[in-house]
C-alpha cells in the first residue's frame, strides 16, 4: 500500500466517522444540565434531576441526557458549560444563579447551541431564563412560622445575597409580622449553596440564640438534622419536599417542580420552535408546590395557609402588596399596590422591620 | 448590638464539635506527612468514612461499630493509594487527588440506599464528679466519647513522634529515605502504615461529620472539610499540638461566626464569613513564626531500594 493511498483510506474513514457522529446526531437530542451541587443533596440539585429524568421518561430513545454535578459558580462554570457545548449538546440547562455570566460568555461562543439558565436574568439570542416564584411559598411559610413561634424568634439560614433570596426572607418577614408583630427575624449568611456541615451549625447557632423556628435557603436536609436533634424547632423543606423528616421538625415545604418546563422547552428543540423566553412560574401553573403541611400545624393555622395558597394561584393575592415600606423607613409600595416583577428580580432591599445589612 | 443570646458554654461546646472532624483529618495526614508522604486524598478518605460509618451505625444501630467500620474502610481505601504510590511508584500529587475523586464516587454509590435515614445518636458521656463543675463541666465534660478520643490522638501522635524509638524511624523515613534505608529501616513498610492510619483517622472524622456533627448522610457532605485539614497541616508546620490549635481556632471561629450573625451583631458579614480562614491562617503562621519548621525533606518524593 502506498503513502498517498493510505492518506487517503485514512481521510475517508475519518470522513466516515464523522458523518456518522452528524447521523446519530440528528437522530438523538442531546440535553445537558450543569448542577451546583451533587443529586442526592435531598434538595434543589436533586429537584433538577427529577426534572432531567422527566425529559427521559417524555422522550425516551429520542433524547440522551448529560449532567455534571458539583460544579463550581464562577470561572469554572465556564469550562464546564464549553466541555458540555464541544460534546454535542444541543440544549444547555445551567441550575444555578452564579452560573448567569459564564452561561452568557459560553452561549456567544456556541450560536447554534440553546441555553437555559436557571434563576438569573440575562438572556440572549440563544439563551432563556427561567426561575419559580419561589417567595409565594415563602409567604406562606412566614404566616405558619409567625402563628406557631412561641419565642417569637425566627432563624433564617441564607445563601447568597442575591435577589431570589432576599426576595424569600422579605416575603417570608411580612406574612410573620402580619400574624404575629412581635415577631423578629434572626439571619445568618452561610455563603454557600451546599455544605451540610455548615448549614447544621448555622441551624444550631439560630436555635442556640433563641430560635424555634428554622428556614433555610440552602440545598442540603442538614438543618432538618439539627433540628430534629433540637428538639421542639419546627422547618420547612427547602426546594425539595425532605418529607423524611415530617411531622416534626419539617411541617410543610417549597417543591421545586422543574419537569414540565423541561420536557417542554426540550421538545420546542426537537420540533425546532424554540426561542429565547423569559419564564417566572408560580404556585398556580405548579411550578411551585407547596408540601402537606404536617399534623405539627394546629388545623385553623394550616386553613389559613392554604386558604393564601389557593388565593395566591388564583391570582387574587400577591404576596408583595402594599402598604410596604422599606427597611430605610422610604415608601414603596402605596396600599393596595402590587410590586411589579422588575422590582422583584431587583430586589435587592430589607422591607421595614428587619434588622441588619444586606451584605454587598 | 445585643451579643447577650450567645450563650458561651453552648458555644465552646459546639465549636468542640464543630472542630472535632478537621481534627481527626488532620492528625492522621501529619503521621502520613511526617512519613515522608504527601496524600492529597484526605477528602475522599474522609466521605468514604462517613457513608461506610453512617450504613454500619444505622445497620447495627449503634455508633461505635460505625466508626470502627469506617476507620477500617477509609484506612484500606488510602492503602490503594499506599501501593500504586510506594510499591509501583507513582506520582504521589496525582495519585492523591485520583483517590479523592475515588472517594467521593464511591461514597454516592454506597450511600444511594441511606439518602434521608436518621442515624442512632452517640450519648454524651457524663463524668461523675467534674461534668457537674459549673461553667467548664458543660463546656469541656459532656461531651461524646470521640471528642475526647481525637484529643487523646493529638497526645498520642506527639508522644509517638517525639519519644518513642519507632517515631524516631518515621521522622528519620520522612526527612531522607535514603538514609533511613541504609541503616537497615524498612521505608516502604514504615510509610505503608503511616498511610493506613492517616486513611483511618480520615475515616473517623469522616463518620464524626456523617454520625454526629450533622447527623444524617448526604452525597459530598464533607465539602471540603479535607482540604482544610490538609492546610491546616501545613500552616501548623507539622507540630501536633498546633494542628490541634488550628483545627479549633477554625471550628471556633466557624462556630462564632455564625452566632454573630445570629445575635445580630453589627460586624459586616462578608468579614464574618472570611474571618475562619483568615484568623487561623495567621495564628498558626505568628506561633510558627520563630524557630525550625519545614516540611519533612523528603516529603512527596518516591522511594526505591535501587537508587
Amino acid at each position: 500500500m502506498t503513502f498517498t493511498k493510505l492518506l487517503t483510506s485514512a481521510a475517508m474513514a475519518i470522513g466516515l466517522a464523522s458523518a456518522a457522529v452528524a447521523g446519530s446526531h440528528a437522530e438523538k437530542t442531546k440535553v445537558g444540565f450543569i448542577y451546583v451541587g451533587p443529586v442526592g443533596d435531598g434538595g434543589w440539585t436533586y429537584e433538577h434531576d427529577q426534572g432531567r429524568k422527566a425529559v427521559v421518561e417524555a422522550y425516551g430513545d429520542k433524547v440522551e441526557t448529560v449532567y455534571q454535578e458539583n460544579v463550581p459558580e464562577g470561572a469554572d462554570a465556564v469550562r464546564a458549560i464549553t466541555q458540555m457545548a464541544l460534546t454535542g449538546a444541543d440544549i444547555i440547562f445551567t441550575t444555578s444563579f452564579g452560573y448567569m455570566d459564564p452561561t452568557i460568555e459560553v452561549a456567544a461562543k456556541f450560536p447554534d447551541v440553546k441555553f437555559e439558565h436557571a434563576t438569573g436574568y440575562k438572556r440572549a439570542d440563544n439563551v432563556s431564563t427561567y426561575s419559580a416564584r419561589f417567595y409565594e411559598g415563602r409567604a406562606i411559610q412566614g404566616h405558619i412560622a409567625g402563628k406557631m413561634t412561641k419565642t417569637n424568634k425566627i432563624g433564617y439560614i441564607a445563601s447568597f445575597p442575591i435577589p431570589e433570596v432576599i426576595r424569600g426572607i422579605n416575603a417570608a418577614y411580612i406574612h410573620a409580622k402580619k400574624v404575629n408583630p412581635d415577631v423578629e427575624f434572626s439571619i445568618i449568611w452561610a455563603y454557600t449553596w451546599f455544605d451540610p456541615a455548615k448549614e447544621a451549625d448555622a441551624a444550631r447557632a439560630l436555635i442556640e440564640n433563641g430560635a424555634d423556628v428554622v428556614l433555610q435557603h440552602t440545598d442540603s436536609t442538614a438543618p432538618q438534622a439539627a433540628a430534629a436533634e433540637a428538639g421542639g424547632v419546627i422547618t420547612f423543606g427547602q426546594a425539595s419536599d425532605m418529607g423524611e423528616y415530617a411531622p416534626m421538625p419539617r411541617v410543610s415545604s417549597i417543591i421545586d417542580n422543574w419537569g414540565p418546563y423541561y420536557v417542554q422547552q426540550v421538545g420546542r428543540v426537537m420540533d425546532g420552535t424554540w426561542e429565547s423566553v423569559d419564564t417566572w412560574d408560580g404556585i398556580a401553573p405548579g411550578m411551585v408546590g407547596i408540601g402537606e403541611i404536617s399534623d405539627a400545624v394546629p388545623a385553623d393555622v394550616k386553613a389559613e395557609a392554604l386558604a393564601m395558597k389557593d388565593a395566591i394561584a388564583a391570582g387574587e393575592y400577591h404576596p408583595f402588596t402594599g402598604p410596604l415600606k422599606k427597611q430605610d423607613g422610604s415608601d414603596w409600595l402605596a396600599a393596595g399596590e402590587t410590586a411589579s416583577d422588575g422590582d422583584l428580580l431587583g430586589m435587592g432591599f430589607y422591607v421595614e422591620g428587619l434588622t441588619g445589612d444586606v451584605p454587598n | 448590638m445585643d451579643l447577650s443570646s450567645i450563650n458561651p458554654i453552648l458555644l465552646v461546646a459546639s465549636l468542640m464539635v464543630s472542630a472535632t472532624p478537621i481534627l481527626f483529618a488532620a492528625i492522621g495526614e501529619l503521621v502520613v506527612e511526617k512519613a515522608g508522604v504527601l496524600n492529597l486524598g484526605v477528602e475522599g478518605m474522609m466521605i468514604t468514612g462517613a457513608v461506610v460509618g453512617f450504613a454500619v451505625a444505622v445497620n447495627t444501630d449503634s455508633p461505635l461499630p460505625g466508626f470502627a467500620a469506617a476507620a477500617l474502610a477509609a484506612g484500606v481505601l488510602s492503602l490503594s493509594f499506599g501501593i500504586l504510590t510506594q510499591y509501583l511508584l507513582s506520582n504521589q500529587v496525582a495519585t492523591g487527588l485520583g483517590l479523592t475523586l475515588v472517594g467521593l464516587g464511591l461514597s454516592s454509590l454506597i450511600g444511594k440506599p441511606y439518602e434521608g435515614m436518621k442515624s442512632p445518636t452517640l450519648p454524651d458521656l457524663h463524668i461523675p464528679g467534674i461534668s457537674e463543675i459549673p461553667v467548664v463541666g458543660p463546656m469541656l465534660f459532656q461531651h461524646d466519647i470521640m471528642v475526647y478520643v481525637s484529643i487523646a490522638l493529638v497526645a498520642g501522635v506527639w508522644g509517638f513522634l517525639k519519644y518513642s524509638r519507632l517515631g524516631l524511624v518515621l521522622r528519620a523515613v520522612g526527612e531522607s529515605h535514603d538514609a533511613a534505608h541504609a541503616l537497615g529501616y524498612k521505608v516502604v513498610r514504615v510509610r505503608m502504615a503511616a498511610i493506613f492510619f492517616g486513611g483511618a483517622c480520615a475515616g473517623l472524622g469522616g463518620a464524626y461529620l456523617s454520625l454526629v456533627r450533622v447527623p444524617q448522610w448526604t452525597e459530598g457532605m464533607t465539602a471540603g472539610a479535607g482540604w482544610i485539614a490538609l492546610a491546616i497541616v501545613v500552616f501548623a508546620s507539622w507540630r501536633p499540638w498546633r494542628v490541634l490549635i488550628g483545627a479549633y481556632l477554625f471550628g471556633g471561629v466557624t462556630v462564632l461566626q455564625l452566632n454573630l450573625q445570629a445575635a445580630g451583631a453589627k460586624v459586616p458579614v462578608e468579614i464574618l464569613s472570611m474571618s475562619p480562614y483568615l484568623i487561623t491562617i495567621l495564628v498558626l503562621v505568628v506561633i510558627s513564626a520563630r524557630g525550625a519548621h519545614g516540611a519533612p525533606a523528603s516529603l512527596g518524593r518516591s522511594f526505591h531500594a535501587s537508587h
